[in-house]
């Protein structure tokens, strides 16, 4: 695949002309961003902007779809000239390419973004955390000087590496490292937003929101909503995985039919969001848009806009498996039920995946979903669970076959992404 | 008010159990299940002898019904 540029499906077009896309994913270099969008709109003081992020109603790209403005408002007001804003850029989740996509297409929109963002809050530190990979192959460090040389930053930008972890991109372990911490999450209350890096109110927004964020400056409200559905307006980045194994990262308007993405000819099963997401029937997704209110009847959410489309030769069984001990591994190990109840899950489904487990698999599975979910510092067992009973409930009959020591699959190749090697205890900062 | 475990803290000793059996369970690996209703009137004092008593000091009593999270 090539995660550096969007799909070829759809055609560039100056985001001042109205609704056309893509956005965010046109490549420009510094000149060239200059051209299309100017230099960076600032506002003139602190909360100028807000107004124009409510009425976009722009939510956090990472995945919880939270709205920016209520972020900004609460950093803006929490301690004035005390706030740090952070970019994300950590995507530790595996199966996703969207954050690299359009840090190699577009960085200026995402670093206007931040300095937009540390305007609207007050902030005098502004930080992008990126996988160390990526930070090396985008060379966002070498990209600052020549933004500093045209004069664009009001706030100067440290550049962080975040580790390659499934958990990195989790606020608190976000402002954990940034602390001088491991990448671990915390307990919260407080929240990061009340004390976050440093104990400062910290802003956290993924590097795609900030991007939008630069648009919304430009261009308004009204053209943001141009596209995407009332309540969900916009565009967002998705990694596209099609059954044939190739990816790519499109720039799509909210509400698109998931058909139109996704070839889903000879497919069993859609995995919707990542490894945190829902396993969706494909004849169901065949009916489904893209958007929150369209999927959360499926059980699934848009998240960070991950849409896998599973071959219909793959045993779902198996692939879950797989990316369940990936969960497991990936727990930071501090809370006693996420600790103790995520191998127990990955080793249940290993022996639902092998074949012919006793009955008590499923109630033990049944039993231990219930027993992580809700009880971890931060939202990964929750997350774990969900993925896990989407499993039990798409792959039931093939579960069925399981029990029997059947697999229907006609390729035990491994389908999804896990990362390769085991991650030890020191990958943590 | 509600009891509530900080999960990291929490090293399963298993003595908020013990101390209020009303509210509090242990799982099947010694961590405390806590029953999410706010503590009745007449059991504040041994809630707030749990807390107190927790040896990993990861027990809080906190005002029921808190906004949990503000997203990511």
């Amino acid at each position: 695949m090539s995660p550096q540029t969007a799909s070829t499906t759809l055609a560039p077009q100056s985001p001042a002309g109205g609704g056309g896309l893509p956005r965010l994913l046109p490549p420009a270099g510094l000149a060239e961003h200059l051209r299309r969008h100017g230099p960076v709109p600032y506002r003139g003081g602190t909360g100028a902007l807000i107004g124009d992020v409510r009425a976009a109603g722009l939510t956090g790209r990472g995945g919880a779809a939270f709205p920016v403005h209520r972020k900004l408002e609460a950093v803006a007001t929490a301690r004035p000239g005390r706030a740090i804003v952070v970019g994300n850029g950590a995507e530790g989740e595996p199966a996703s390419h969207k954050d690299e996509a359009l840090l190699f297409a577009a960085p200026h929109l995402v670093l206007d973004g931040l300095q937009l963002a540390a305007e609207a809050v007050g902030a005098r530190r502004a930080v992008l955390y990126i996988r160390g990979d990526l930070r090396e192959r985008t060379r966002l460090d070498d990209q600052m000087p020549e933004r500093y040389a045209h004069g664009l930053d009001r706030v100067a930008v440290e550049i962080m590496s975040a580790p390659g972890r499934f958990l990195a991109g989790e606020e608190s372990a976000l402002a954990s490292l940034i602390s001088g911490g491991p990448a671990v999450p915390r307990f919260t209350p407080p929240r990061v937003f009340e004390r976050g890096v440093d104990g400062r109110p910290t802003l956290v927004q993924n590097v795609e929101t900030l991007a939008h964020l630069a648009l919304i400056a430009r261009y308004g409200p009204g053209w943001f909503r141009a596209v995407g559905t009332p309540d969900e307006p916009g565009t967002m980045l998705c990694t596209l995985r099609q059954a044939d194994g190739s990816a790519s990262v499109a720039e799509v308007a909210i509400g698109t039919p998931l058909a139109d993405l996704l070839d889903l000819r000879a497919v069993s099963a859609v995995l919707v969001g990542g490894y945190h997401g829902a396993w969706i029937p494909a004849a169901q997704a065949a009916a489904l848009a893209l958007s929150n209110a369209a999927l959360r009847p499926a059980g699934a959410f848009t998240g960070a806009g991950v849409l896998a489309a599973l071959p219909a030769d793959r045993c779902g069984v198996v692939e879950s498996a797989r990316i369940i001990r990936y969960l497991a591994l990936e727990s930071a190990g501090q809370c006693g039920p996420c600790r103790s109840g995520l191998p127990s899950i990955a080793a249940a489904m290993a022996e639902l995946a092998a074949g012919g487990p006793g009955p008590h698999v499923l109630r033990d599975l049944s039993r231990w979903a219930g027993l992580v979910e809700g009880r971890g510092a931060c939202h990964h067992p929750d997350g774990t669970v969900r993925f896990l009973r989407s499993a039990l409930n798409v792959f039931a009959a093939e579960i069925g076959q399981h029990q029997q020591g059947r697999c229907t699959a006609a390729s035990d190749l491994p389908f999804l992404p896990v990362p390769a090697g085991p991650s030890t205890d020191a990958d943590w900062s | 008010m509600s009891l509530r475990v900080n999960p990291i803290a929490c090293s399963g000793h298993g003595l908020c159990a013990e101390l209020l059996p009303e509210l509090i369970s242990l799982d099947e690996w010694g961590y405390p299940l806590i029953a999410g209703q706010p503590v009745p009137p007449g059991l504040a004092r041994q809630a707030r002898k749990a807390v107190t008593d927790c040896p990993a000091l990861a027990l809080r009593l906190e005002p029921a019904q808190k906004e949990r999270r503000a997203g990511a």
